[in-house]
């Protein structure tokens, strides 16, 4: 069985953009508390992203999960790599976890030492 | 329990053999937004405790659940907020 052809566009998104997330709505105005949480973590880690609202674009909403083998949005991509959805971004940013990971990966962090 | 609640345990529980598993209907505070449906039951809340999850990340486990529960997901569960957690992490709780 040949892939979707969606796959090719999010592999794409992917490659372009350190720190993506797929997720229903913007940034500026979420859709959802699970993707607007996920947002509120990164903005307080002052992490520059990419948001994809997938709310207008149903090939890609579909897409998303098969190509992540997620079933659920929002989903976070770090320079290439599937972070996860909302549970794990919290619990890892809680944990302190994500800063590391981020610094880890040479992603640059706004937020005041 | 509801009818997917009660497909959620027993599918969690043949999959997984979990020492602990709450689960949560939560669909009634998602009344309205994308998702949620009359009848509700689209939203829960799932801790679960199994020695599946030894030795494996986040990402891994929580696709266990979801691999379990695929069906569900097909059928319109439309959230899952997940603890996953292995017995000796549970016990550190």
């Amino acid at each position: 069985m040949s892939e979707p052809q969606v796959f090719e566009r999010i592999r794409d998104e992917i490659a372009r953009n350190d720190v993506l997330l797929f997720m229903k709505g913007t940034p500026v105005f979420p859709q959802c508390g699970f993707s607007a949480a996920v947002v509120d973590v990164l903005s307080e880690l002052g992490v520059r992203f990419h948001g994809i609202n997938i709310l207008v674009d149903p090939e890609l909403r579909q897409g998303i999960k098969e190509f992540s083998q997620w079933p659920t949005i929002p989903q976070l991509y770090v320079k290439g790599e599937f972070v996860g959805g909302c549970d794990i971004v919290r619990e890892m940013f809680e944990a302190g976890e994500l800063e590391q990971f981020l610094k880890d990966k040479g992603v640059a962090l706004a937020r005041a030492a | 329990m509801g009818k997917v609640a009660t497909a959620i345990e027993a599918k969690l529980r043949a999959a997984l053999a979990p020492v602990r598993l709450e689960i949560v209907d939560d669909s009634s505070k998602h009344r309205g937004h994308a998702g949620w449906r009359e009848g509700g039951e689209t939203h829960f809340n799932v801790e679960i405790v199994s020695a599946a999850f030894d030795g494996q990340n986040r990402v891994t486990r929580q696709r266990l659940v979801y691999a379990a529960l695929k069906a569900e997901f097909d059928a319109g569960l439309h959230a899952l907020a997940l603890t996953t957690l292995t017995p000796a992490e549970h016990a550190q709780r």
